[in-house]
């Protein structure tokens, strides 16, 4: 954890000597360096380390890790620059990130970010002359259940309003260390509204792992097939298929990835997956394990949710102790497994399963050329399987009572529950677990919404449904999603619903293949053209033929489902687009007469013939 | 494994392992590429090679060929999405063709020409992106860059010295050198170096050689990138 009171690098240091500075870099960084065996796939970790200590990854400290490391300079400067959380210049004593979901905006986020510039001298995505604070917006972190939130130093602060904005202000002029503030800034809710088979599950840690291992791992795995699990990170591929693949690939040394890189706006049910029943993810990733002969687990922990670092910890270490992970696990002669998680740093594309291998190699989180697929190459080129949260949690239900047991909830073709993180305009926004089949219009009762015009379902890149769908259900077959429910209630714009997604899209384009690199920023320049006013027509049909060439040839997931949003809400919100165009046909894209103001300026004039015909252009 | 797929409605053979792209090539049919190479293996970041498959879009530089496929590739809708890929990679840059060095042997400006790409369509992002003249024989001159890594691959791969890499994301992503100084001059990279001769585009290009070959004579000048890439193997 960030320690924000400590003296962060040397920027901050009065007038000290290069050498000094040298050598305290390099000290540290050769510390942190040895810390991790010298291992260049743990370039990543060792970057969030170095920055933690001396708060940004000068150019001095880059040259020092692809020292110690042994590897290209160049290469390091590519994966430092990767990531959001990773800093090339100095950022202020206090990092201050608000969140940007449009959930945590229709909360009052923008403005309550402007009271706190305001308050704090400081200029959005500015460091404040003194160095000491720094405010600026970062996507969704997962708090949308109580939101606005915000990031201090990478911990979460939730519920913000005026009083706590005035209080933090306080707090940072003063000079406070974010260690001693107040606990109830920090607080984090679960939030689970509705328990079903899982998050009503009463299981000591060990019981699935027992009864799994009783048939043995063949008979575990036919469990599994017939419990018809899904993914639940939004694809829905069969888990039982994926680890199966995985046992029969050729290689030995085979690796269970748990993906909690959950980076979906609107997403936060593996947060209180991963609060509050750390020990089922951990047993299924031993289950996992059990089934594929695998030694080596990693939990890949997106940045936002390092408040949870310490804890998860712990709760390896304590099933390390009671046998459940390491070496003979239960006293089975050669089950040997452990678990490792690594820190993510602000990249919502490592959330694609290949980017996030990339990123556990301690690389710029790209996604892969697939086939070959994960199962047969995958960490360092080794069989793995990649799995969900949920997922993985749901396994441990197996174990428990069989796959048919858990068949026999949900439809026949999306067995079991599903979590929802439902969030927006309702009365009881949180965790909600259903049986698959639910229809929208139960969620929304339950959560207490009323008046809603629409409803996000799967995050920034899923489906928006309008009123007249609310009889749709969540199934892989009908609705799919990762997990988020977002409602809009008729006092929103879904313009502005779909605007927000977009800017989101352009913001976490890895920028690997040229549709998503481009098409993401291109369909984002129309977007902003046409809340300025100065859309027309012609523009959506440049618009509509982005997102063909954004679905169609996008390298992966992020730019293919990139362009949603704007194809349903042009679909089923078509209004709320052409209300805003000021002709039909062509509107230049800017203000012709306020063009000309600097060279108004310029000349001192400011007559009529100094300004465009108003009047003439009227009648034109 | 071999067998044959149907390119555009005629039989292409293949043996196993190869590409659809590579199969294509060996059976003398030209797919437009930029990013890829046949020294190298695929990178699939261009998508100028996209082709559709049973419906679905697909980098044939990337996807291996499978008996009795059915791949559409010179069509007016793949054309299409092929000349806005270009057009992106226009507007994202800075190519001024009539004064770069590169004119009439650059890749980009000849598969624009392939593809009759008149208009750059979209508005031009106008990126701000100096150029390094360190090198006492390199200029390096970002404005042109499209991403292909090529230069990135040959500099690792061949001539084992991994003078580039590419740093920051999406639409800021950009080619940095492996110098504290961030300036190719202070690199052992050399002009005889593959990764000195592999850009397809004006971004690494050699000083005092310049317009030595009078544009109207060069490369793509007298012939379209489609028959120079099949008939010179380039």
């Amino acid at each position: 954890m960030a320690n924000e009171n400590a003296p962060q690098g040397e920027y901050n240091h009065p007038m000290p000597g290069r050498n000094a500075l040298m050598s305290k870099v390099d000290d540290v960084v050769a510390e942190v360096v040895e810390g991790h065996r010298r291992d260049p796939s743990r370039l990543l970790q060792v970057l969030v380390e170095t920055q933690d200590r001396l708060g940004h990854l000068s150019v001095a400290c880059i040259t020092a890790v692809a020292a110690g490391l042994g590897v290209p300079r160049s290469r390091v400067e590519g994966v430092a620059g990767f990531y959001s959380f990773l800093h090339s210049r100095p950022v202020g004593r206090y990092r201050i990130l608000f969140s940007d979901n449009i959930t945590d905006r229709m909360l009052g986020s923008t403005a309550l970010m402007e009271s706190l510039c305001a308050k704090l001298w400081v200029e959005r995505g500015k460091v404040s002359e003194d160095g000491l604070v720094s405010i600026d917006t970062t996507s969704c972190t997962g708090m949308c259940d109580q939101g606005p939130a915000m990031l201090v130093g990478g911990r979460a602060v939730t519920r913000l309003d005026h009083q706590r904005i005035t209080e933090i202000a306080e707090r940072v002029r003063r000079k406070v260390p974010v260690a001693q503030w107040p606990a109830e800034f920090f607080h984090v809710d679960d939030n689970i509204r509705r328990r079903g088979a899982l998050l009503g599950s009463r299981q000591a840690p060990g019981d699935a792992l027992r009864a799994a291992m009783a048939p043995g791992r063949d008979g575990w795995l036919a469990q599994m097939q017939l419990s018809k699990l899904r993914g639940r990170g939004g694809a829905g591929f069969a888990t039982a298929s994926k680890w199966t693949a995985c046992r029969d690939a050729p290689g030995a040394d085979k690796v269970v990835v748990c993906n909690a890189d959950e980076g979906e706006p609107g997403t936060f049910k593996d947060r209180v997956l991963l609060s509050g029943f750390a020990d089922l993810v951990f047993e299924g990733m031993t289950l996992a394990a059990w089934a594929t002969g695998a030694k080596l687990g990693l939990l890949y922990l997106r940045g936002e949710y390092r408040y949870l670092l310490d804890s998860l910890k712990a709760v390896l270490a304590r099933r390390r102790e009671a046998g459940l992970l390491g070496t003979n696990i239960l006293g089975e002669n050669g089950f040997d497994f452990d678990v490792d998680i690594h820190l993510g740093a602000g990249a919502y594309v490592c959330g694609e399963e290949t980017a996030l291998l990339e990123s556990l190699e301690g690389k710029r989180g790209t996604p892969r050329i697939r086939p070959p697929f994960p199962v047969t190459h995958g960490y360092l080129g080794r069989p793995t399987v990649v799995n969900n949260v949920e997922t993985l949690a749901k396994t441990t239900l197996i174990a428990l009572n069989g796959g048919e047991a858990f068949a026999a909830l949900g439809t026949p073709r999306s067995t079991g529950t599903k979590l929802l993180s439902v969030s927006g305009d309702c009365a009881f926004p949180g965790v909600y677990e259903y049986p698959f089949g639910t229809s929208i219009a139960q969620v929304l009762a339950d959560c207490g919404a009323s008046d809603t015009q629409a409803v996000q379902v799967g995050g920034a890149s899923g489906v928006t449904l309008a009123a007249y769908e609310f009889d749709r259900r969540i199934a892989f077959e009908d609705v799919p999603t990762a997990g988020a429910l977002m409602v809009f209630d008729s006092t929103r714009d879904p313009f502005e619903i779909a605007h927000a997604f977009v800017d989101f899209f352009a913001h976490e384009s890895c920028g690997f293949c040229t549709p998503c690199r481009v098409g993401t920023v291109l369909l984002k320049d129309y977007m902003d053209k046409l809340a300025r006013g100065y859309g027309a027509k012609v523009d959506l049909a440049d618009i509509e033929w982005i997102n063909r060439l954004l679905r169609n040839t996008s390298h992966c997931g992020l730019g293919s489902s990139a362009p949603n949003p704007v194809i349903d809400t042009l679909l089923k919100f078509r209004p709320a687009y052409e209300r805003r165009f000021r002709s039909l046909d062509f509107e230049p894209a800017f203000d012709l007469d306020a063009a000309l103001d600097a060279a108004r300026r310029m000349t001192g004039r400011d007559d009529p013939g100094a300004h465009l015909d108003g009047a003439q252009e009227e009648q034109r | 494994m071999s067998g044959q797929f149907m390119l555009d409605g005629q039989a292409v053979p293949f043996v196993d392992g190869q590409t659809i792209l590579q199969a294509a090539r060996a059976a003398g049919r030209y797919i437009p590429y930029l990013c890829w190479h046949p020294d190298f293996p695929p990178h699939g970041s261009c998508k100028l090679c996209i082709v559709k498959v049973g419906g679905r879009h697909v980098s044939s530089c990337a996807l291996q060929a499978s008996d009795g496929m059915e791949v559409e590739s010179d069509t007016p809708e793949i054309t299409g999405e092929r000349r806005t890929l270009l057009q992106m990679l226009f507007v994202e840059g800075n190519h001024f063709c009539p004064s770069c060095e590169k004119s009439g042997n650059c890749q980009l400006q000849a598969q624009a020409y392939e593809h009759e790409m008149y208009s750059a369509r979209f508005n031009h992002f106008f990126p701000i992106r100096p150029v390094d003249a360190s090198h006492p024989d390199i200029l390096l001159d970002f404005n042109r860059c499209i991403f292909c890594e090529l230069c990135v691959r040959a500099s690792r791969e061949v001539d084992g010295k991994n003078i580039f890499a590419l740093t920051n994301r999406g639409i800021h992503k950009h080619l940095v050198v492996n110098a504290e100084s961030g300036r190719l001059g202070d690199t052992d990279f050399s002009a005889g170096d593959l990764a000195a001769n592999i850009c397809p585009v004006g971004v690494i290009l050699k000083k005092r050689t310049g317009f030595r070959i009078p544009i109207g004579e060069r490369v793509y000048d007298g012939k379209p990138i489609s028959r120079v890439s099949m008939e010179d193997g380039e």
